[in-house]
């Protein structure tokens, strides 16, 4: 047995090192995420699905700390049901989102995550919002996550204005099967979620059917 | 009305008052050249399954006190409520307080609804203790069993997040138990291949970490029945000494005798009875 420290725990904290994207087009939004959670240097699930819902018509990307970003999920899921059965109808997204950004504002030297919104409502339609660090913003698209710094570069150049719902999901695909290539903390497979007017459709990208790009 | 003393309305919040006390004193100690103790931690191999009918969970029985095992059978496999049974790895003391806790809580939970505990129920009451106190509870569990709804198992970490999987590992060994798990884990096993698959899997953790060892422990839930197998396989039996420092009367020789007698005096003799009204 060779000297130093004996044998160690594994009591690094759990983070999702993660890509997360969301992108609005005319009548919905369109989620998606890999499924990668590490604690240092081993993968403890490769198959977490990091789309938590909010709502029926809204969901929320989970990055940053696992235990963080699910906490604060599963709170604004509560606050939601409670505000959707005050007012009497479906929330609006900019409601869940403000929600959040409540959490992540007030919080925000103690937490460490980062969600995006995304949803659809009767007022605007889908909706995206980015709430990092406590702001709340609109978007028409927003990626996050480690991840994602590797596609910057890919969605600034690739996203137009007015894409259908089926380029959407290709567009989602594309950065997520990038970032997943090329950043260590993301992989697995690759979960979409797509919300409308009239349906929330989850789906599940298993690596061989990701689109492939140099060197894969 | 006058009074001596000014009441002050209780603070909320945490008082971190002993955190000074806690310096000061490891201070001292290390000026005295001793170490503080050290929190007995179980350097473990944890895991579970989820198969046909319900769910097997997994443990070795070695607790560490830094290099030096403390316990060689110490059970880490937790009764939380009838049909849920909970392994714990990290700080011995943590996991054993926390499933104490929520078992406790689950149970007058359980009586007020009425019903038989779920799983899930056990998970949110974990989950949100644990991250109340943001990972200072050194608490990594496996909880498993079976409600109403199925058979259900879950990883909860010590900073409060969790994951739902058909099988999981946990502590210093899970590694080694995982690898055994994505060769061989299948879904819808029957009883006894789970219970095998399991045991492997902790024998992987006892053979190649050092901080896990000795038996392992199994522990089957299934609907309406739970066995709790301990030892399920000991694979560390002690072996049998071969030879023995033992000898005979009379091996070493008497040269001389010499006997002194003690006279004593009984001076008084008292009896006590106690109180027992």
């Amino acid at each position: 047995m060779l000297g130093g420290a004996g044998p160690e725990l594994v009591t690094e904290e759990v983070k999702t090192g993660t890509t997360i994207i969301a992108v609005e087009f005319n009548g919905g939004v369109v989620l998606g995420s890999d499924s990668r959670v590490s604690a240092g240097d081993a993968v403890v699930n490769r198959v977490m699905n990091k789309l938590s819902p909010l709502h029926d018509r809204i969901y929320c990307a989970l990055s940053g700390s696992a235990a963080d970003a699910q906490t604060m999920a599963e709170v604004v899921n509560h606050q939601l049901d409670v505000h959707s059965i005050e007012i009497g109808e479906d929330p609006l997204v900019c409601s869940a989102a403000t929600l959040v950004k409540n959490i992540s504002y007030k919080y925000k030297e103690e937490l460490m995550a980062h969600l995006i919104v995304a949803g659809w409502d009767r007022k605007d339609g889908g909706q995206v919002f980015a709430t990092l660090n406590g702001l709340l913003t609109r978007l028409p698209f927003a990626i996050g996550g480690s991840g994602s710094f590797y596609v910057y570069g890919f969605v600034d150049a690739e996203y137009r204005k007015g894409m259908s719902r089926d380029e959407c999901q290709q567009f989602v695909l594309n950065t997520l099967s990038l970032a997943m290539t090329r950043d260590g903390s993301s992989g697995g497979v690759a979960f979409l979620v797509t919300i409308d007017q009239h349906s929330t459709e989850e789906k599940i990208i298993l690596p061989k059917h990701l689109p492939k790009f140099f060197n894969q | 009305m006058a009074t001596l003393t000014v009441s002050r309305a209780p603070l909320g919040g945490f008082d971190f008052g002993n955190c000074k006390r806690n310096a000061v004193l490891e201070r001292e100690t290390n000026t005295a050249g001793c170490s503080l103790p050290s929190a007995r931690k179980t350097g473990t191999t944890i895991c579970g399954i989820v198969f046909k009918d319900g769910v097997v969970l997994g443990a070795d029985t070695r607790a560490t006190e830094g290099m030096v095992v403390a316990d060689k059978n110490c059970s880490k496999i937790h009764y939380i409520s009838p049909n849920i049974y909970c392994c714990g790895a990290g700080t011995a003391a943590d996991t054993e307080m926390t499933t104490q806790i929520i078992s406790s809580n689950l149970e007058l939970h359980s009586l007020s609804t009425g019903r038989l505990p779920r799983v899930a129920t056990a998970n949110r009451m974990l989950k949100q203790m644990l991250f109340r106190y943001q990972g200072y509870i050194g608490a990594a569990l496996v909880l498993g069993g079976v409600d109403c709804n199925g058979p259900h198992l879950y990883s909860i970490y010590p900073h409060g997040s969790t994951d739902k999987l058909p099988y999981v590992t946990m502590g210093s060994g899970s590694l080694a138990a995982m690898a055994v798990f994505e060769d061989r884990y299948k879904p819808d096993l029957e009883e006894e291949e789970a219970k095998r698959l399991v045991r492997d899997a902790i024998a992987a953790g006892i053979f190649n970490d050092l901080g896990s060892g000795s038996n392992i422990d199994l522990c089957v839930i299934t609907k309406g029945k739970v066995d709790y197998i301990r030892p399920h396989d000991e694979a560390n039996k002690k072996g049998i000494r071969t030879g023995d420092y033992k000898y005979k009367a009379g091996t070493t020789g008497v040269l001389s005798k010499v006997v002194t007698r003690l006279d004593l005096e009984l001076v008084n003799e008292a009896v006590l009875t106690m109180d027992t009204s």
